[in-house]
Order: C-alpha cells, then structure tokens, then sequence
C-alpha cells in the first residue's frame, strides 16, 4: 500500500499554482492540499496521479475572514480552524459543531475545508454545510476566476462544476441572521466515521412561526442538496414535534437514496427521517 | 516497583495476586519494542494475489528483468497439509503459491523481488495473470448445494471435516420433552485485526547456510517444525524469532505459506529478504473467522430443565485448511462445547466444516465459542420467554452446579462457580432498578435492553485434549528452564510466546516468590527458538496454566537446590532454611546467606558440593496438564433507537472466576480487551463478500473495529475458585471477554425488542439489521391496522 | 523508482539528512530512512492511527503526508518524549494504568494524547473521549488507555 510514483511540485503563490494545474492538469495533475482524502485513495493505488501540485506553502491561501456579509474560506483552511469561532456571527457556532463531526481530531489538523469540497464526498459534513447554506465556489485558473453556487458546484459522488485546471482558491460562506437558528445531526456507526446520513438546518423564527428554512441533506444521495419539499413543510409552522416529523418524512420520501452493501434504500430513507428530525431538535437546544 | 505486601491469598510477602507494574512496558512505552517490520531488508516481497475468486491460471507474465517467483518455481516445495485422524477429515493441500487454479480472492499467486516495498508494489501491479474465471461458491449453503463445483477433489460435496454425536437414548428423551424451544442463528465473518498485520524478514547466513525468519507468530517452534518440514531442511538450519508482536488473537497461530516463501527466497538469494503485509492484505488474506449458521433446538422438561440439545453447525472454513489446527478447529469446538455450563445429559449434534472459495479460516480468540455461547444463551432466553420464566430463573435450574462433571460429549468439568458468578452479576447491575428504568424509558420512546450470558471457558488444556481431536500434530504441554547465573541474575526461558499477555511480569511473580527474589531480578526469555526450549506458544488460554505450572515447577526444584546449597553454607538443616529478601536465612537467627553468593559458589566453587549436588544451577520443569474451566457471567445493557438501529452499550457488567488471579491488573486487562473485541463481534465486525467472491470491507473504514467511542466501562467482579487441575491454581482468562459479550449485548438487543415482539439472532447485529427487523414490525403492524 | 530529493527532517530535536521520493510517506521516512521506527505503521489508509506524530505542534497520521512536506518542520515521535531516564507523565501512566498489552498502538496513542494536551490542556471528559476514538487499539478495550490519558491530563495541568 505505497502510492504509485508522482513528481512533486511546490508552487510559492497562487499564480505559479494555476501556470502548474494549466499545464499538468491534462497530465494527471492534481492539487494536493491537506491530503487527508487523496493521500489513502493513493495507497490503496485507486488514484495514481502522475503530479501532485502542493498548495501548503502558498502564502495567501489560509484566509478566514469576515466583510460582514460573507466568511472566506482560504484553500488552505483546515478543519481545526473551525474548532473556536472562526467569524463573529452565529456561522461560527455551527461551523464549530460541524467541524466537530469531521473524522478525527488529527485528520481535523491536517484536512482542509476546500478540499474537502473539491473532493465532493457524499458525506461530507462541509460539502453539506457549503449547499446547506448556498456558498460560494471561487474557482480560479489561468483563463480566469468564476463563481459557482453550491448548487450548481456537486455534481455527483466525488465529481464537482470544477474544470481540471481550476483551483477551488476559496469558498464564501453567507453569515446567519443574527437570530439564526441551526441544528445538525449525522449518523454512523462508529465515531467519526464517514456519515450514512446527515442534516444541516437553519431558519428563522418571527411571530412564532418558522421562516427561511434551509434543510440540507447528505450522505444520502450522490451528493448534498437542500430539500425544498422538507423546507415548505417547516415554513410557517411553529417550531416543535409536529413540524418537525412533518418536514423529516418529506425528507425522506424526496430523497432518490445511494445504495450500497450495507445500506439498502429504505434504510437510507429511514436514517434521512432520523437526521432531519434530530438536527431540526438540536435547533432548539 | 512496590515492596511485597501481603498478598490477596493472606500469605505473608507474596508477588503472585498483586497488580505490579509489568516488565513489558518500559521498553513498549518508549517506542524501543522491537516488531519484525523494524528490521532493514536487502530484499523485499510484494505478493500478487488473485483478484478472482476461483478459476484457472493461465500465463503469468512478468515484465522484463523481474524477478517474479511463481508456483513453477515452487516443485520441490511440499504442500501445506493439516492433517486430522478422525471426523472424516480430508486432507487438502495448499501450495505456497497457487498452482493451476485459484480459489479465494486474495490468494497469493506470484511473488515479485525488489529492493524496496515501493518498488516491489510497482511491479507486481504490472505483472500480468490470465486468469479464466469461473463461478464462486461463497456461501457454505452454496457449496452444500446438489451439484455444487468440488473445490478439493479430495472432499467431495466440500464437506472437508464432518463431526457427529448422539448420546444412547437420545430419541426417547427428545419425545419426552413438554416444550421444544428453536433457533437459527448466523454468525458473519470476522477478521482478528491485530493491530500489527502479518509481517516475515528471513535472512541468510552466509557463515554457515542458517536462515533466521523473524516473523508475527504465536508459535515459532511449530512455525520452525512446518517450514523445515516444508521445504525438506533440517530444524537446526533454521531459527525461528517472534520479537514483539503487535497482537495476534489466534490470527498469528496458523502456518502462512508467505514465511515459507520467505526461507525459500532467503535460501535461494542467500540474502535478507523481507515482507510486510498492508492491512488489504490482512483484511482479504489473512486468516478469517466466525463464519457458521448454528440451529439449535433445546428439550425442556415442564419445569424448565433443559433434557437434551439437538445441534446443526455449518462452518464455512474457506478455501484451505490451517495448520497445525486444521479447519476442524471451529465446528468441532463448535460441537464438543456447545452445552455449555448446562447440565443437559443428551446431546446429538452434526458439525460440518464446509470448503468455499473465501480466505481460509483458522482461529480467532474465543474459536466458535462466541458463536455457541451466543446460540445457547439466546436459546435460553427464547426458552424462558416460552416458559414465561424470568431469564435469570431459566439458567439457575440448568446450571451446572455439582463437580467434578463430566459433560454430555465426555469433558470433565473441574469445580466452578457457574450459579454463584450469575447471582453476583445479577445483584451488582442492579436488576429491579433497571425493569424500572426500562418501564420509564418506555414510555418515553426510549429502549432499553438487559442480556445475561453465563458460559464456561476451557483453557489450559495439554496434549491429551488435543488428542482427542485426532491431531496429526499434538500440542499441550510446555517446558520452562529456570536458571540463576553466578551473579544470581535469574532467568526463566519459556517455550510459550507472549504477544500482549504480560507473561514475563506473571511468570517472574511466581518464582519470585518461591526463590524470594523480587520480579523485576527475573527475566523471562521467549519466542527464539535458539534460546527457548521447545514449546507450543501462546493459544487457547493455555501460557499462565501450562507455562506457569512448567515454571512453578521448575523454580521450585531451584528452590530445592538453593536450600541445599544454603544448608551446606551455613551449615543448619534444610529444613531450618527460609528463601526470603535475595537471601537464604536459618530460621530465628542471624545466619544468612545472599543467592548471589550461593550462586557464584555453586559454579565457580562446586568441587565443595562434590557428590552431594551438580554443578550449576539450572532446572526444568515441563507441564502437561488436562484443562480446568473457567467461567464468568457477563451482562449488558443497551439503549438501542428504533429509528436507526443503533445500538449503544451503555453499561456492562462482568463476574469472572479464573481461579487464582497471578495478577490483577493484568487479567482484568485481558477481561477488557476480549469484551471489547466480542462487542466488536456483536454490533459491529463484519468482512462482506460480493457474490463474485470479493471483498467489499477490505479497509478499516468498512472493517470495523470498535473505538474507545463505541466501548462501555467495563465492571468487573471476581470469584477466584483455586483450580485443582492447575498447579498455580489458576485457570486460563483470555478468551473469555470475547466468548461471553456477543451473547449478552444480543440478549440485551432482543430485550429491548421485546414491546415490538420481534427477534434478531445474528451476528453483528448492524443497525441495519435491526432496523430491518423493526420494519417487518412497523409492516405487521399496518396489515393488522 | 522516480527521482529522489534530499531534505532533512528534524526528529526529536536531531537533523536526519535523507534521500527520498516525492511518495515516501513521512511515517516510512521516520523508520526506514531515519531509523526511528518507535513509530508504527498499522494502516497507511488514516484510520488506526499507530503513526501519530507531533508535527509543529499538531498530532497527525505521518502515513497522510509525505516526508517531503515535513522538510523545516519539528517532528516529535516515542522517542522523544522521555526526558533522558524520566518518563513523560503520559507514558508513566500508560504503564501504572495497564493502558498497554502488545504495545503496538501505543506510541500512536501517546504522541495523540500528549499533543491534544498540550494544545488543550482543559479539555473536557467528552471530547478528550472523542480525541481518544481517532486510534484502534485491539488488546485493551480502550478502557485502561482513556483511565491513563484522565490521570496524565490532570498531571499535566498541574505542572
């Protein structure tokens, strides 16, 4: 379990990063980041890129910070940046919790929240986060920079919007409401391993009735998405049980679930009923 | 290290039944272990293994300038072949690398020579096999089947190993029965996992044509034995080292035909050659386990005892046979051992072990017995259930409770505490407390479960016990040399291989106290097969009984000498002499002598002993005792949510007797770590096979272990019965974790089922399938609605 | 075989200049080409945990990085966490718990334990738990091992 062979290279700024994916992408480049993904994918000889471009000593790249409408998120964030407040708004509180699901405390020290969103595991907790709270994907190459909405950026297991030579350089992250209020809940069976299912929720609440829901669901489709039908049964519904169980079974039923050896479809939809109820519960703890 | 205290027994100053550190850890702690993947190579082996489960081999090509081994160059290589003298055995043969055909995924075919692990990795994956496929059989069920394809033609149906027992009389009891009480159950795959995976460095010496494997075992004389034997050397040619192993739970017992290769190459190359295996490869190619249907059924009387047991086993013991075991090892431990701690006088059981293109399986800690124990106690539950009968209640009336016993399929019982271990656990967990938290969780949506198992747990058992299986090769006994240098430095060579166990701490307590010397002036040497006497290793319970007795004995005929010696020194009788503090005193005066002195004195000045005592001062003691049971009721409490099937253990409970407890800390250790890997086996541990026969767990994500996340504090309450079939008085305790917590945590699964009146009887009970269960509730319910 | 870079690694305070592929995985680095071979090697995949080291301060799996991306960083393994004959408090406590059988796991456990402490001295009971569940140990039933990392947390408060 040695990875195959490749050639190293350590660009010093982005744009020697992006002239390197420009030109090695085509060559089975790859960019290499916190590596906590692609570096096992390579021991086990699945991926065997022929060049890693390493983005760890980029100056620029370990941005976190705040223009008051936004949090960015630098290609060289880790997942243990989340584990204080990273921004001073409620983001924060779920980014804490969030991150605090992810693996394992010294793959956290390592792993990094874009690539995480790069690599576009299904049961990401931050590629759930990203469509969860609709970020923004900044992908940047030689020809250029774009934006890609989250909803537009997941397009199926381990695949992304992003063309072979763009670096995802940062994500934006929209701030919560001051009011906002989140929940989430992920099942697996052992710690920190890779979710089965998971929900991110937030909303707002005025004159006691639920407002701007968002309802993310992953783990259990081929990627996250928000899950309008789950959404419209929390709008305008007090929060508590009723509501809750309500918009957990829509879930559940709008959800075309990933099967696998040890998860057949009526599984996944019964764990999506119990992600959603239990992450929009956590809300009010 | 403390000073000697008194010991748990009341004797004055004693080292045996005190929880001392132990001698092992300085050196593990510092990271200055020294494992087999630690030594450099000149050489180094990556195996290429069939990515087929069954077919035949065509061209293997190899790139150019390679050096590819492959069965070709293999001829005058014997094959592995266990062999069993009853139970319609048939012997099969495993070549070292596959001939002609594969049979399970993972088979090494071909064996690529390289000067690193990368670049051996580089080329077999450009070695080229043409296999032409043909279709597996996966399940045991499969190979049974009329018209099955013969894996072996040496057995054919691909029944390798078929046990049968039936007591006189069995059938007129059986109709007596008022209730008869059924289960089915199935027991999934596991893998040992020892967190050190396989691993074999063999170098040549070119001095005088020897090659010393070092190498993960348990047994490294047999593994001497086997390889010779194999390859047609003499045993002196070759050495066998275990260094420190990284765990091995029985998975490092059996043979590998990959440290034979290794000794080949080495020969061949006249070289160092090495290779370390990667957890795929554990986990597809190392030794499996566990994998059984059990059906069971159980006579009753009108009172509840239990009358007679009528047992099918089917065991799926993969592609080939492990030596020295065989695969006889699960279905017929599986049917010598299936009643248990019951006392039920007829038995009729049919045990197969059944070929199937899978990994071969060999032992795993607890071998069958987790399965059987899990059968039966869910058997009694099921039992008590139809009797309305409270489960403590069903097990009192049928525990054994008179001894010596000699049980239905002839094993004799030695004296126990079966009943006294079970009131114990039930009293400590708190039984009316918890129906009361149960009732109120309830009620809440909330489901909580409580699952006792009692069982008795066979260890320490010699040769004759393996006789009785018909073992071509016959393990059991163990010789211990017990020597003191003339610097009165003792040593304890031992032919057991302790890879975890903490032997060299329990071994220097028990001759500590009888030459009066502390532990940590001991040293117990082992796992060298140029150092150590000839020896068995470390399996089955057996190093603290078997080992410990070989070295009580030993050290009390150093003892004998040290008193003559003392005697002779300071001229008093021996009777007068007492070892105590490195010294020999006569009893109520000032008269002493140091065991250094006496030491020096008996090599360097022995002419003053002549005619009265040998020179030196080294002594032997072998050990072949017939087993003694130990036993322990185990109870669990879940919390398990019908909405996703999880399982969480949220308390359990463990009353043990292994007899006398050489070291507290230690055994409880071993208590710990067994119930965590039958926890593992319960809920969690499962290799899963496509119907292609390949493997679709093959890393840590999908094969999983528990973490200290999933483990329960464990509670642990002792008895300790002094075993009258041990000299130490202690009964072996390794196994006995993992035999009885698969059976409580299901017990406890199913309690928590009972208000949705289904039943889950396999193992592990994954959430989901536990969900799948509940759903047929959720479903019944609406039809009926 | 791909081109090799020479770089040093800083082990325990000590310069190894070596010689290795871009691939070389730091925990190979550390015991094949610098001899420290303290550090175990149990799944290379990132899930065991028996390669745990401090890199700058931060407990990581060695087999999730390349050797070449520790070049300028402080490396700290098993072997570094005795000062001289007196043992770490974590590893004192390891052997006056039981937290150890077969001893392979350990040295990840101890390099995990010591650099979550130091980073997080107050951690709490729950999440020191969760820290704990990012290794395997096979012999102990994690139980000995979670009773040794409370009692060394404490010590190492204390200091």
């Amino acid at each position: 379990m040695k990875p195959a062979p490749f050639v190293r290279h350590v660009p010093r700024t982005l744009q020697q990063a992006l002239a390197m994916l420009s030109q090695l992408a085509g060559q089975d480049g790859r960019i290499l980041a916190g590596g906590q993904s692609l570096v096992p994918i390579m021991a086990f000889r699945l991926a065997k890129p022929a060049h890693l471009i390493d983005i760890n000593e980029i100056a620029g790249l370990d941005r976190l910070d705040s223009d008051g409408t936004a949090l960015t998120i630098g290609a060289r964030v880790r997942h243990a940046a989340f584990h204080g407040p990273a921004v001073d708004n409620p983001l924060a509180a779920l980014l804490s919790y969030v991150a605090r699901h992810i693996a394992h405390y010294p793959i956290r020290m390592r792993g990094t929240f874009c690539g995480s969103l790069a690599h576009a595991d299904p049961a990401s907790e931050w590629c759930l986060t990203a469509a969860t709270l609709g970020a923004t994907m900044i992908a940047k190459s030689q020809r250029g920079e774009r934006e890609i909405a989250a909803a537009d950026f997941f397009e199926g297991i381990m695949s992304t919007a992003l063309a072979e030579d763009e670096l995802l350089a940062e994500v934006r992250l929209p701030l919560l409401a001051a009011d906002a209020k989140f929940g989430f809940n992920e099942f697996s069976r052992r710690a920190g391993d890779f979710a089965m299912a998971s929900s991110l929720v937030t909303y707002r609440v005025a004159d006691g009735k639920i407002s701007e829901a968002r309802i993310g669901v992953g783990g259990a489709e081929s990627s996250p998405r928000r899950i309008e039908e789950a959404e419209s049964a929390l709008n305008g519904q007090p929060p508590g049980d009723p509501a809750f169980r309500a918009a957990a079974l829509a879930a559940s039923d709008a959800v075309d679930p990933l099967e696998d050896h040890q998860t057949n479809a009526e599984y996944r939809r019964d764990l999506v009923r119990a992600v959603v109820r239990r992450a929009l519960e956590h809300s009010l703890t | 290290m403390n000073a000697p205290t008194k010991g748990s027994h009341g004797d004055a100053l004693k080292w045996v039944g005190r929880a001392i550190r132990r001698l092992e850890d300085p050196a593990l702690v510092t990271g200055q272990g020294h494992f087999t993947a630690d030594l450099a190579a000149t050489h180094w082996v990556r195996f290429v293994r069939s990515p087929n489960a069954a077919g035949t081999i065509g061209n293997i090509k190899a790139p150019d300038g390679a050096l590819v081994i492959t069965a070709a160059d293999l001829k005058a290589v014997k094959k592995i072949t266990p062999m069993l003298h009853k139970f319609e055995y048939k012997a099969v043969g495993q070549p070292i690398l596959a001939e002609d055909v594969v049979r399970f995924v993972g088979e090494a075919v071909a064996a690529v020579v390289a000067s690193s692990e990368e670049e051996a990795e580089d080329i077999a994956d450009l070695v080229e096999l043409n296999i032409d496929a043909s279709m597996p059989l996966v399940d045991s069920r499969d190979a049974l089947a009329n018209g099955a394809p013969q894996i072996h033609i040496e057995a054919p149906g691909n029944v390798i190993v078929k046990g049968t027992v039936k007591t006189p009389g069995f059938d007129g009891v059986w109709a007596s029965a008022a209730k008869v009480v059924k289960i089915d159950a199935r027991s999934h795959r596991q893998n040992a996992t020892p967190m050190e995976a396989r691993a074999a460095h063999a170098a040549y010496d070119r001095t005088n044509g020897r090659v010393t494997l070092t190498c993960t075992t348990q047994m490294p004389h047999l593994m001497r034995t086997a390889i010779a034997d194999l390859l047609g050397m003499r045993e002196s040619d070759l050495r066998v080292i275990a260094p420190d192993v990284g765990g091995g739970f029985g998975q490092k017992m059996s043979l590998c035909s990959e440290y034979v290769l290794l000794v080949w190459l080495a020969r061949k190359l006249k070289s160092t050659v090495a290779w370390t295996e990667d957890r795929r490869e554990n986990l597809i190619a190392s030794f499996h386990s566990r994998d059984q249907y059990v059906t069971l059924e159980g006579a009753f009387d009108k009172d509840a005892k239990l009358l007679a047991l009528r047992a099918d086993v089917v065991s799926n013991v993969g592609a080939y046979s492990c030596f020295p075991t065989t695969c006889g090892v699960e279905p017929l431990m599986a049917m010598a051992e299936m009643p248990g701690p019951y006392d039920v006088r007829h038995y009729q059981c049919l045990a197969r072990g059944v070929l199937t293109n899978t990994c071969t399986m060999a032992a795993y800690r607890g071998v069958s017995r987790p399965i059987i124990t899990f059968t039966i106690e869910r058997l009694m539950d099921k039992a008590a259930k139809a009797f309305a009968l409270d489960p403590v209640d069903i097990r009192r009336r049928n525990l054994i409770d008179k001894f010596p016993y000699t049980s239905a399929t002839g094993l004799v019982y030695d004296e126990a505490t079966y009943k006294e271990t079970l009131d114990m656990a039930v009293h400590e967990i708190g039984v009316p407390a918890f129906r009361a938290r149960q009732k109120e969780a309830r009620a809440r949506g909330r489901y909580l479960g409580i699952g006792f198992a009692t069982f008795s747990e066979r260890t320490g058992y010699g040769s004759p016990a393996f006789a009785a299986r018909g073992m071509a090769i016959t393990p059991g006994w163990e010789t211990v040399h017990v020597s003191v240098d003339p610097s009165g430095y003792v040593e304890a060579r031992i032919g057991s291989s302790p890879h975890g166990q903490g032997l060299r701490t329990t071994l220097a307590q028990i001759i500590a106290d009888e030459l009066g010397i502390p532990p940590d002036l001991i040293k117990v040497i082992h796992g060298d097969t140029d150092t150590a006497p000839y020896g068995w290793g470390t399996f089955a319970s057996r190093s603290l009984v078997i080992s410990g007795g070989a070295t009580l004995i030993a050290a009390r005929k150093v003892r004998a000498k040290l008193v003559k010696i003392a005697s002779h020194m300071l001229e008093a009788a021996e009777n007068d002499i007492v070892l105590e503090g490195g010294h020999a005193k006569v009893a109520g005066t000032d008269r002493t002598v140091s065991i250094a002195s006496m030491a020096r004195e008996i090599y360097t000045q022995a002419h003053r002993f002549k005619g009265e005592l040998e020179p030196g001062l080294n002594e032997s003691g072998t050990y072949d005792p017939p087993g003694t049971f130990s036993n322990a009721c185990h109870v669990a409490i879940v919390d398990l949510d019908p909405d996703t099937g999880f399982v969480k253990v949220e308390r359990y409970l463990v009353a043990e007797d292994a007899g006398r407890i050489i070291n507290p800390m230690i055994a409880d250790g071993q208590v710990h770590g067994g119930v965590a890997q039958g926890i593992g086996n319960a809920l969690l541990e499962e290799i899963v096979y496509d119907g292609d026969g390949g493997i679709l767990t093959a890393n840590l994500a999908d094969y999983m272990p528990p973490t200290a996340h999933e483990m329960p504090n464990i509670e642990l309450h002792h008895i300790e019965t002094p075993s009258t079939q041990s000299i130490t008085k202690a009964k072996g305790l390794g196994e006995g974790g993992t035999i009885g917590a698969p059976a409580a945590v299901l017990n406890a699964i199913n309690d928590a089922l009972t208000p949705f009146n289904v039943e889950i009887d396999i193992i592990p009970a994954t959430p989901q399938r536990i969900r799948a269960v509940l759903r047929e509730a959720e479903q019944a319910k609406k039809k009926i609605a | 075989m791909t081109e090799k870079t020479a770089l040093t690694l800083s082990i325990n305070g000590h310069a190894h200049a070596i010689n290795v592929e871009a691939r070389r995985t730091l925990a190979d680095a550390i015991r094949e080409d610098c001899g420290q071979t303290g550090t175990h090697i149990g799944c290379e995949h990132g899930i065991c945990g028996a390669c745990t080291v401090i890199v700058n301060g931060e407990p990581v799996r060695s087999c999730l990085m390349f050797a070449v991306q520790a070049e300028g960083k402080k490396i700290r393994t098993v072997e570094g966490l005795a000062d001289g004959d007196t043992l770490h408090v974590m590893q004192q406590a390891f052997m006056d718990h039981h937290g150890l059988q077969c001893g392979f796991c350990t040295p990840g456990f101890l390099m995990l334990a010591v650099g979550v402490l130091e980073r997080e001295p107050n951690i709490s009971d729950d999440d020191l738990l969760d820290v704990l569940s990012s290794n395997l140990c096979r012999c102990t039933g994690y139980q000995n091992i979670i009773k040794a990392v409370r009692a060394a947390a404490e010590q190492m408060r204390g200091k």
